[in-house]
């Protein structure tokens, strides 16, 4: 018979143990008889021959091997039956956990789903992401890590046999036919792209390598929402047009829908039909990403090697441009993960141990509760010893109950969960990264049961090694009157605990709340009312003509004046406080040093009343006007932080900057030509907090410049009028004349499209997220630690009072006021508070300066905050220890003399 | 209350499996085999009997059935499986090996001193 068989037949088997024995004994009886002893004798040595029945039949029962799992039912009903007696305690309890185990459980989905997960494309560790590598020179952003040049590109991908590479770059642009024009982000891609990374098209077929080279026919591959929004879906979409950037590609394929590279790409064409020049240069890095995947057999190792030789090879041929230059390969993951999460990640891990903290709150609670009831039961589990349980019996039972209660609390925390991860993703500020990933899984539950299974064993080991082992006959003959000192302490260290954990969560909302409050007190350095900002992109006939630039950007803006409410229009390629920034080094003499020695400052590139329009205020000088314009002297307006670093005290009027990195054309009408012309400073303006209310203190680049969009050499008019954004000032709330505006920005040919659009005020508010987001999580962390801490604490005062009744009764009987009680049992409580609050107050400095470290604008000192704080916990505790000493004053000493 | 045994620990399963090789038996006939063969020199505690049969049994040395007896009522039988019997053989001679082993050392003790 089997083990299983042993548990399942449980019932025969006892049946058939009866019977076992009956028979033993009735022979051994008959024996008896036989021999001569009178029957009731014969019974009476048969059955002490035998031994205890009871005690037998436990023998054999624990011969089975199937005692532990009996016991285990048995506590498990058992610890069911005593949560039904007391069914508050039961909720109070359970609802702590759940909300505890839930909102982690929570955290820990969303960090499963956007940092742990592996890549969606098969076989993803063999994805690789390569750069090239400079030695020496390191830029201030990427270290020395930089972008393929295509020509690099094409040479590694011919040359290497362990990975197979290909390339894509971003191309967004206007697809105007079929439907109405949007404006969509795209990519050029080699043909190998998709086959790299393994996908399959939803419709249609991938590019072939005929498509991917100068001449081939125009092709694209469209995304599935864009299949759905200009086709309806329809099979018919393969082989059909589609117009973008003005030009007609055949649509050969549809892409798998949900394909996400690090951006949304809606429309993708073959990176070889790209014939410019920037495509062509040895030295010049446009933003072409090369991932590649290693080919079967292959090893990393090889694949470094390889790419070791070729970056040599190039070095060699083309010393130049490839001089101590070489390729790395890091894994996809590296970037798609790592890098693009970047300071999520910290801020997950943040938000994890706030929820932490929070958990650990819950557990104490329950522990305090468990431990007081346990102390109420010494007598029963005294009893139980005297009557035979062994200590690890006990032991077991009590954790079988926490047990319970911790499995079933986390069983109602992951369903939260369930309920919470989405709607929390989506109140993440800004798009989280790999959002899509965040799904319950079974990390998340196994999570989620190690979880409740670990805080189930931490409240509920304090109660059960309380299992009395000594003293048996004082515990049994005390009574339930006193509370031994022990349990006295602990529970005190549980209220400590817990008051500190309170004291560590509220410190960080308040700090995060000054915070907030101070950042968004800050001047942005620009008048945001009214002020609606808008990528625009022109007709795709006029950027393919330069000389109409210019002109197809003042009709545009005439166009917007025209809507009844508009005040001003104006032109500027980077907008404050939006992605997207333009840094270039300057100098303050024609002697220029190394490019990466060079103070950086932002540029933008403006139309005249780009600055009146902003509201950034004049401080010295002038601003631009009409005169400035191609072949006038070129003119630039800085910012008071860039006058002050540029030239210190002297008045920077009249004063020269050497810029290399200008928009101007060399004597043959080069584009690629450092400028060696000065730009003359005109004017001061007040500075403007570019990187946000947040961000902008603590930003890298903070100076800031202005030039004539007018002095843009033609040449660069295509590519700035790719980037440029209109600015409106409007007279009414900017955002009820958008349809208006729309209208007027499509043109003559009814292609031009306004995008990405904003109020300022939502940029602002926007660069303010995070610690928008931050607050509110810290403030509900808060305020339940808040609310768990006072639970608790009233929990542990109103139990010891009530065992301390019969002393309080004596007390009073011998003088005591009922205001002394008071005293008595507040001044206890006082006790618990002020050795919490000292503990909290030590952990919190560290939390502050943890948040100081991973958020933008938190100042960790901050003393006022945590008084306030701190008051705010020690009134609300003492509010929760007041019923207790109201409760304790109001004792009868007669009843509680007479009860002793 | 247990009756304490004086055999050493384990012999008593030893002594059972060598009582059931002769043939299928119920309990009570065990107990009482064991002591006549030993002549009463080896008290078996009965109560102690029965979890070392439960215990043979669960292990798979011992199979179990419900037969009746010669006096027609039903027992539970036990009889020897062929890991039983394994058992028996190894044990058994291990014992011997013991005992032997016991009694050389006794031996030669009373030779060195004469």
């Amino acid at each position: 018979m089997t083990w299983w068989h042993r548990l399942w037949r449980r019932k025969q088997m006892e049946e058939q143990l009866d019977r076992e024995l009956l028979f033993h004994l009735e022979e051994h009886t008959a024996d008896l008889i036989a021999r001569g002893y009178a029957p009731e004798e014969a019974r009476r040595q048969a059955r002490l021959a035998l031994g205890g029945p009871e005690q037998v039949k436990e023998e054999c029962r624990d011969a089975r091997g199937t005692r532990w799992l009996e016991d285990l039912a048995q506590d498990f009903l058992y610890a069911l039956r005593t949560l039904r007696q007391r069914p508050g305690f039961a909720a109070v309890a359970l609802l702590t956990l759940a909300l505890g185990i839930g909102a982690t459980t929570v955290m820990f989905t969303v960090i499963n789903g956007v940092l742990f997960k592996p890549l969606h494309f098969p076989d993803p560790d063999r994805l690789f992401t390569l750069n090239e590598q400079t030695k020496g020179i390191s830029d201030y952003r990427w270290g020395d890590l930089w972008a393929y040049s295509y020509p690099n590109y094409l040479d590694c991908k011919l040359e290497s046999r362990a990975l197979e590479m290909s390339a894509w770059r971003y191309n967004g642009g206007t697809v105007s036919a079929p439907g109405e024009a949007e404006h969509v982000d795209g990519i050029e891609m080699s043909s190998e792209l998709f086959p790299v990374l393994g996908l399959t098209l939803a419709r249609g077929r991938a590019f072939l390598p005929e498509d991917d080279r100068p001449g081939a026919s125009p092709v694209a591959i469209i995304s599935y929402a864009l299949w759905q929004r200009h086709y309806g879906g329809s099979t018919a979409a393969i082989g059909k047009p589609v117009v973008f950037e003005g030009k007609s590609y055949t649509v050969v394929g549809v892409a798998p829908p949900g394909l996400r590279l690090s951006l949304d790409a809606e429309i993708f064409t073959p990176i070889g039909q790209n014939t410019s020049v920037i495509m062509q240069r040895r030295d010049a890095h446009p933003g072409i990403d090369v991932w590649a995947r290693l080919r079967p057999g292959a090893t990393l190792g090889q694949a470094q090697e390889e790419l070791a030789v070729i970056g040599r090879r190039l070095a060699a041929q083309y010393p130049k441009t490839n001089e101590g230059r070489g390729f790395v390969a890091r894994p996809l993951r590296q970037e798609l993960v790592v890098e693009q999460v970047g300071g999520d990640r910290d801020m997950l891990w943040l938000l994890l141990g706030a929820v932490g903290l929070v958990l650990l709150i819950a557990c104490v609670n329950v522990a305090s509760l468990l431990l007081a009831r346990a102390v109420s039961r010494e007598r029963e589990l005294a009893m139980r010893v005297a009557l035979g349980a062994t200590r690890g019996r006990l032991v077991r039972q009590c954790l079988t109950e926490s047990a319970l209660l911790g499995l079933s609390g986390g069983a109602l925390g992951v369903w939260l969960a369930a309920m919470g991860s989405r709607p929390f993703v989506a109140l993440w500020p800004g798009s989280l990264p790999r959002a899509e990933e965040v799904q319950l899984d079974w990390h998340v539950l196994l999570f989620a049961l190690g979880l409740s299974l670990l805080c189930g064993i931490l409240f509920g080991l304090a109660p059960a090694l309380r299992a009395p082992t000594r003293d048996l006959e004082q515990i049994l003959r005390a009574g339930a009157r006193t509370v031994a000192t022990s349990s006295r302490r602990l529970h005190s260290s549980f209220v400590v605990t817990e008051i500190g954990l309170a004291v560590v969560l509220l410190v960080a909302a308040g700090i995060l709340g000054r915070t907030l409050w101070r950042l968004s007190s800050l001047n942005p350095g620009i008048d945001m009312r009214n002020l609606l900002v808008a990528r625009a992109a022109l007709a795709p006939s006029i950027l393919a003509n330069p000389a109409r630039i210019p002109a197809a950007w003042q009709e545009l803006l005439d166009g917007m004046r025209r809507v009844p409410g508009v005040q001003a229009a104006t032109v500027v390629d980077t907008v404050p406080m939006r992605e997207g920034n333009n840094q270039v080094g300057y100098w303050t003499s024609a002697a220029l040093p190394e490019k990466h020695q060079m103070p950086l400052a932002l540029s933008s590139s403006v139309t005249p009343d780009y600055l009146k329009v902003m509201g950034i205020p004049l401080r010295e000088g002038r601003s631009f006007d009409e005169h400035d314009r191609m072949g006038s002297k070129l003119v630039i307006v800085i910012d008071e932080v860039m006058a002050l670093h540029a030239f210190g005290k002297q008045d920077p009027i009249g004063k020269h900057l050497w810029i290399p990195d200008m928009p101007c054309v060399g004597p043959k009408g080069e584009t690629f030509y450092d400028c060696t012309d000065p730009y003359e400073v005109v004017g001061v303006v007040g500075h403007v907090r570019y990187w946000g209310l947040a961000g902008d203190d603590q930003a890298r680049v903070r100076e800031q410049f202005y030039y004539p969009f007018a002095q843009v050499a033609e040449p660069f008019l295509p590519r700035w009028s790719e980037l440029m954004s209109i600015v409106v000032r409007t007279k009414i709330p900017p955002l009820n004349l958008l349809g208006q505006l729309r209208r007027e920005a499509r043109g003559a040919t009814g292609d031009q499209v306004l995008y990405e659009i904003y109020t300022m005020q939502q940029l602002a508010s926007r660069s303010l997220g995070e610690q928008r987001f931050l607050l509110l999580l810290f403030g509900i962390f808060a305020g339940l630690a808040l609310l768990l801490a006072c639970i608790g604490i009233y929990g542990v005062l109103a139990y010891v009072t009530s065992r301390r009744v019969p002393e309080i009764g004596v007390r009073m009987a011998f003088g005591a006021s009922r205001r002394d009680v008071m005293r008595l049992v507040l001044r206890q409580s006082l006790s618990m508070i002020l050795a919490g609050v000292g503990l909290g107050v030590i952990a919190a400095l560290v939390a502050a300066r943890l948040l100081e470290h991973l958020v933008t604008g938190v100042r960790s000192i901050d003393p006022l905050t945590f008084a306030l704080m701190i008051c705010v916990l020690v009134a609300a505790a003492l509010a929760a220890s007041y019923l207790p000493a109201w409760r304790a004053s109001r004792v009868d000493p007669m009843r509680a003399l007479r009860e002793e | 209350m247990t009756v304490k045994s004086d055999l050493p620990q384990g012999t008593l399963e030893l002594l059972v499996l060598k009582v059931v090789a002769l043939g299928p038996v119920h309990g009570y006939a065990i107990a009482q085999r064991l002591q006549q063969v030993s002549r009463f020199v080896v008290r078996v505690p009965q109560g102690s009997l029965y979890p070392a049969l439960h215990r043979l049994e669960n292990r798979g040395l011992l199979a179990a059935g419900w037969k009746e007896t010669e006096t027609g009522r039903e027992a539970k039988f036990y009889r020897l499986t062929r890991k039983g019997r394994a058992q028996l053989e190894k044990e058994a001679e291990s014992w011997e090996r013991l005992t032997e082993a016991v009694g050389l050392i006794l031996r030669l003790s009373e030779g060195g001193g004469e």
